[in-house]
């Protein structure tokens, strides 16, 4: 397929733009652009096929099943979509005046509280952008809420198990990382932990259920581990979709907690973004939570930018308002049984587990929560079979594969998450072609090797696109990558989310 | 439940299989100490219907920039968005796909993104450009990241005349990244570059806007000389719409172009979700935050692309990494992409000189005296009221009109202070009314 | 592509999975086969300034593969005295040679008796075993 770039045709265009009776302006020339930049030039018959072409080179739950393990690709409803563009939502100025938003203020309001409830903790900010910026929001405020006491405390703990943003924003919030061994049964080992917390600990970060989907036993122990120590928890909600109302965070002894609305409140994930990551946090937190605050005074709605001990803002105005129109209608069709949709998820998920769990190696014999991990060790050892094959095979069945090589600590590993929204026949064919892939090891491996058959492309060469890290179109400049040695190579693998 | 697909049928014959008699005892493993029971206190369920109705309820309650005359910008601007943007957004593929990790199943968002950065490279003059950040405030503390692993100081420098949105943003990361934050005051509304240079000394990096906070013309090319000249990072926050009109920063020597993407080709939506746009020199494409897509050939010597570089990205390096973000903005992005493509480099050039047009126009039609009379201004400019802005503001409201914004929110010493803004939206005639109103 | 697994007897080892070449008061320095290994294809070597100082025990320099990023830590202390270029233009050198062509600096040593501390081949080996 080509670039738009080689699409264009000199004197194309697609915009009509008005063009009003008066003056022109000079800019002065030493400020003036010399080169035009080398957009597109297409006409708009042109411009729609592009992008038309795109979406069919793309998989997308709109397409079919889904399974990334931490991701929750649950269907997006298409209500959603209308609400958004409501113009009163879409045409909005964030610097207009409160008493002209009021709609939107109380929108977030009304999130706000519900995020709480399903928490169990009372204050909300519904700034940061992604979970990642809600972690370093949480984190950022460990460190004023540590500063106001007059302590000075340097280390998070992190599981080992733990999602790759986690100790990257324990760096970028300037703390020092201590990594907490897994025990056999998948739960934390406290032992261990025990031995690391001290009066330097500022807290840990856990997801749980963990990303092995094992809801940790020990969990009242762990809180009171930190608790008893001066340190404070914070929760990765990225599997909360778990646990909605089955168990709270704020319950389970954590302080601060994020969410992720692209992951469990339906937010679409848009090819990688928009997200949101909004953060619940308990009484004593709440002054630092960032600037500003959503009020209610009486019937009206307005921002308290009087917040001295607020960490100060995160992101620009008030978050990504569009994500929560979407995440508030999507809380509002399910009511107080919200419940339903993580007893589904995690009925879904035991069921493929239930199916699977013989013909893959099992890390931890459990019953699962909303995703599950499994093992192609053994496929690797006998037949040579790696996750990343059973993963390409999967294409050619018209699925997503599931997310591979993570966590860390189960080699060939294959984190499935099916989540609530999948038909018991999805379900079932997934599990008939993982079954299949099973049996093909020993006796076709070669057709597993060399997929997937039928996509767009086929496996790439990522050692070359590291080397030559061509990262824009070079117009006349361009190199021709496919020109460059065509050799067999041995492809990397590549990590999954 | 809508949204669930199971059938009491089915969820019998899956209990069966997994060897429980009921969905309770899968949580069998959640102690009761911490267990729920019972109803969440949330607002109750609506169908279909009640939502949208419940939803438009609340919409109707905002005044839009459809049900009043906005002259409101200050860092989001009504600008025209395509009929070919909504189209593409919604594309169920590209709106419901994942971050594009298993490149044969994602050629489309891949490539897609491949095209943005190239877009925002050529608008900036810069080598390479990252998949988009969060916003144009969060990228700002994304170059401070970067800049302070090239150079290995502490201490960054913003211009004042940069929004204050961006300015707070990056003093609220800085004590994470052990930065030290100094501001340089404006100087009649724009920037000294000797003063900016003085500052610099032990930089890591230099921030200024162009146009700035003020809507006006900085001399960038000075701005940017004296930052690099003092061993900073030059780092020029830029107007993606005003890039057809004013010279890229790459061409002025810049050693980072960072910016609001919202003005190309996104809808106001109350302050998000939009997208940030950051690009480096050549220099800095290993420190470079965030997803980078790179071409390659696949098994059978096609053309093909793939997220690369990724070692530099949070699930490899972990606590090395240059960024903790994942998911970022694509699906802005790539309406972003689309909308530049409809402009074309014709169209962005002509966008910028009616926004600059329009707004002299209303300088004189307002004929209201100047905050900063010297200076030349893009597509906004500052006005003295003559008493406190925000009366005036909210009287222009109550006829339907939005003047701009009051710069005493941010800035002291601008009590009757104004920041109007034209966009192409803006006729003639909506500027006479404004003028009307404001005379009143 | 990749060579043979292989440590040599005239080198010294240390843990970090570095080797050293002992010529007088100089020392070659790269990395071992066993971490070329894990690595993968080497896409990008990010070499030390010429005349820079190292410490025994710290990072020198950062190499890269497709799926991590490696600090390349010094096993001895000294001062650099030669880069070696051609990792630089071909990184890859280091997995098809890692102890010939693929060495990454040459140092002056500052302390000429951290050399006993290193490990030698069977030492190294027994080491790798237990990784």
């Amino acid at each position: 397929m080509k670039l738009i770039y080689e699409k264009s045709s000199p004197g194309r265009r697609a915009s009509t733009l008005p063009s009003y009776d008066v003056p022109g302006v000079e800019v002065p020339p030493e400020l003036a652009r010399e080169e035009p930049p080398r957009l597109p030039e297409i006409s708009e018959p042109e411009l729609v096929r592009h992008f038309t072409e795109l979406s069919t080179r793309t998989f997308g739950v709109d397409t079919g099943f889904y399974p990334l393990g931490s991701c929750t690709m649950k269907h997006n409803p298409r209500v959603n979509e209308r609400v958004v563009n409501l113009p009163g939502f879409r045409d909005l100025h964030p610097l207009q005046e409160a008493e002209g938003a009021q709609g939107a203020l109380e929108l977030m309001w009304r999130l706000q509280n519900e995020l709480a409830e399903v928490a169990g903790l009372p204050a909300v900010s519904l700034q940061p952008a992604a979970g990642s910026q809600g972690e370093l929001t949480g984190l950022m405020l460990m460190r004023a809420y540590f500063a106001d006491r007059g302590e000075q405390r340097h280390k998070v703990v992190v599981a080992d198990t733990a999602h790759g943003t986690n100790p990257a924003s324990v760096t970028m919030a300037g703390f020092e990382l201590q990594k907490v061994e897994t025990d056999e049964r998948g739960n934390i080992d406290v032992a261990h932990l025990r031995e690391m917390v001290d009066g330097d600990t500022a807290g840990l970060m856990l997801t749980n259920p963990s990303t092995l989907g094992l809801f940790d036993e020990h969990i009242e122990e762990i809180a009171a581990i930190f608790h008893e120590a001066g340190a404070l928890l914070y929760y990765d909600g990225a599997n909360l979709n778990a646990v909605c109302g089955i168990s709270r965070p704020g319950d389970m002894g954590f302080d601060i907690v994020h969410f992720n609305l692209h992951k469990t409140f339906s937010q679409p994930h848009g090819g990688g973004g928009p997200g949101g990551g909004p953060i619940a946090v308990r009484d004593r937190l709440e002054p630092f939570l960032p600037v500003p605050a959503i009020v209610r005074e009486g019937e009206a709605f307005r921002f308290d930018y009087d917040r001295p001990k607020s960490i100060g803002k995160v992101r620009g105005y008030y978050g990504p308002f569009g994500v929560f129109v979407r995440s508030y209608a999507y809380i509002r069709s399910y009511g107080p049984a919200l419940r339903e949709m993580s007893e589904v998820a995690v009925l879904n998920a035991n069921y493929l587990l239930a199916r699977l769990k013989d013909a893959y190696d099992l890390p931890f014999d459990r019953l699962c929560m909303h995703e599950f991990v499994l093992s192609a060790r053994t496929l690797k050892k006998e037949h040579g079979i790696t996750a990343l094959d059973v993963a390409k095979r999967l294409m050619d069945y018209g699925f997503h594969p599931p997310t591979i090589y993570f966590p860390l600590i189960v080699p060939e590993a294959l984190m499935i998450e099916p989540t609530e929204t999948e038909a018991k026949e999805t379900l079932d064919a997934f599990a008939d072609a993982m079954l299949e892939i099973a049996r093909d090891a020993a006796e076709s491996p070669d057709v597993i090797k060399e997929a997937p058959h039928d996509r767009p492309v086929r496996r790439v060469d990522e050692v070359k696109a590291a080397k030559r890290a061509v990262v824009k179109y070079g117009f006349e400049d361009h190199p021709d990558l496919t020109k460059e040695s065509s050799e067999a190579r041995e492809l990397e693998a590549q990590k999954g989310a | 439940m809508s949204q669930l697909s199971l059938t009491d049928r089915d969820r019998e014959e899956m209990l069966a299989a997994i060897g429980v008699s009921s969905v309770e005892e899968l949580f069998r493993d959640i102690p009761e100490g911490v267990r729920f029971r019972g109803d969440l206190d949330i607002e109750s369920a609506l169908s279909e219907q009640e939502l949208v109705a419940h939803l438009e309820e609340l919409a109707a309650k905002n005044v839009h920039t459809g049900a009043e005359l906005s002259f409101l910008g200050a860092g989001i601007y009504d600008h025209y968005v395509p009929a070919v943007v909504d189209a593409v957004m919604q594309r169920g593929e590209l709106l419901t796909a994942y971050t594009p990790y298993q490149p044969e199943m994602s050629q489309g968002v891949l490539q897609g993104i491949f095209e943005y950065q190239t877009a925002i490279c050529e608008l900036t003059g810069m080598d390479v450009s990252n998949a988009s950040g969060y916003d144009g405030a969060t990228v700002a503390a994304d170059a401070c990241y970067v800049a302070k692993h090239v150079t290995g100081r502490s201490k960054v420098v913003l211009a004042e005349a940069v929004s204050p949105q961006v300015r707070q943003v990056v003093k609220t990361y800085a004590p994470g990244f052990g930065l030290e934050v100094v501001d340089v005051p404006h100087r009649d509304g724009a920037t000294d570059p000797d003063e900016l240079g003085e500052a610099a000394r032990d930089a890591a990096c230099v921030i200024f806007q162009q146009p700035n906070f003020f809507g006006v013309l900085e001399p960038a090319p000075d701005l940017a000389a004296a930052a690099n000249e003092a061993g900073a990072l030059s780092v020029a926050h830029v107007d993606p719409l005003s890039l057809g009109v004013l010279e890229a920063p790459g061409a002025y020597g810049a050693a980072l172009a960072i910016g609001e993407g919202q003005p190309a080709g996104n809808y106001q939506a109350y302050g998000g979700p939009h997208y940030g746009f950051i690009a480096s020199r050549a220099d800095y494409v290993r420190r470079m935050p965030g997803r980078i897509v790179g071409e390659t050939t696949d098994v059978d010597g096609k053309r093909a692309y793939v997220l690369t570089l990724q070692t530099r990205e949070q699930h490899i390096r972990r606590e090395k990494a240059t960024s903790n973000i994942t998911t970022n903005q694509t699906l802005l992005a790539l309406a972003g992409l689309a909308y530049l493509s409809w402009l074309g480099p014709q169209g962005l050039r002509e966008v910028g000189e009616t926004c600059m047009g329009l707004a002299a126009y209303a300088k004189e039609r307002l004929g209201l005296p100047l905050l900063f009379p010297d200076q030349t201004t893009f597509k906004e400019f500052a006005v003295r009221v003559g008493r406190p802005a925000e009366e005036v503001v909210r009287e222009a409201c109550a006829k339907g009109v939005h003047p701009g914004y009051a710069l005493k929110r941010d800035y002291a010493g601008v009590e009757d202070a104004l920041l109007v803004s034209v966009t192409e939206k803006r006729t003639p005639a909506d500027i006479d009314r404004l003028a009307e109103v404001l005379a009143t | 592509m990749a060579a043979a697994e292989s440590y040599p007897d005239e080198l010294r080892y240390h843990s970090e999975h570095d080797w050293a070449r002992i010529e007088g008061d100089e020392a070659t320095l790269g990395v071992t086969w066993f971490a070329q290994d894990a690595l993968g294809e080497l896409v990008h070597y990010e070499p030390p300034e010429d005349g820079s100082d190292v410490a025994r025990g710290a990072s020198y320099g950062e190499v890269e593969s497709v799926k991590a990023v490696s600090d390349v830590i010094a096993p001895l202390s000294g001062t650099i005295v030669a880069v070696n270029q051609k990792v630089v233009d071909e990184p890859e050198t280091v997995n098809a040679d890692p102890y010939g062509e693929g060495w990454l600096v040459r140092i002056k040593l500052s302390t000429p008796s951290e050399v006993d501390e290193l490990m030698d081949a069977e030492k190294y080996k027994a080491f790798v075993a237990e990784q």
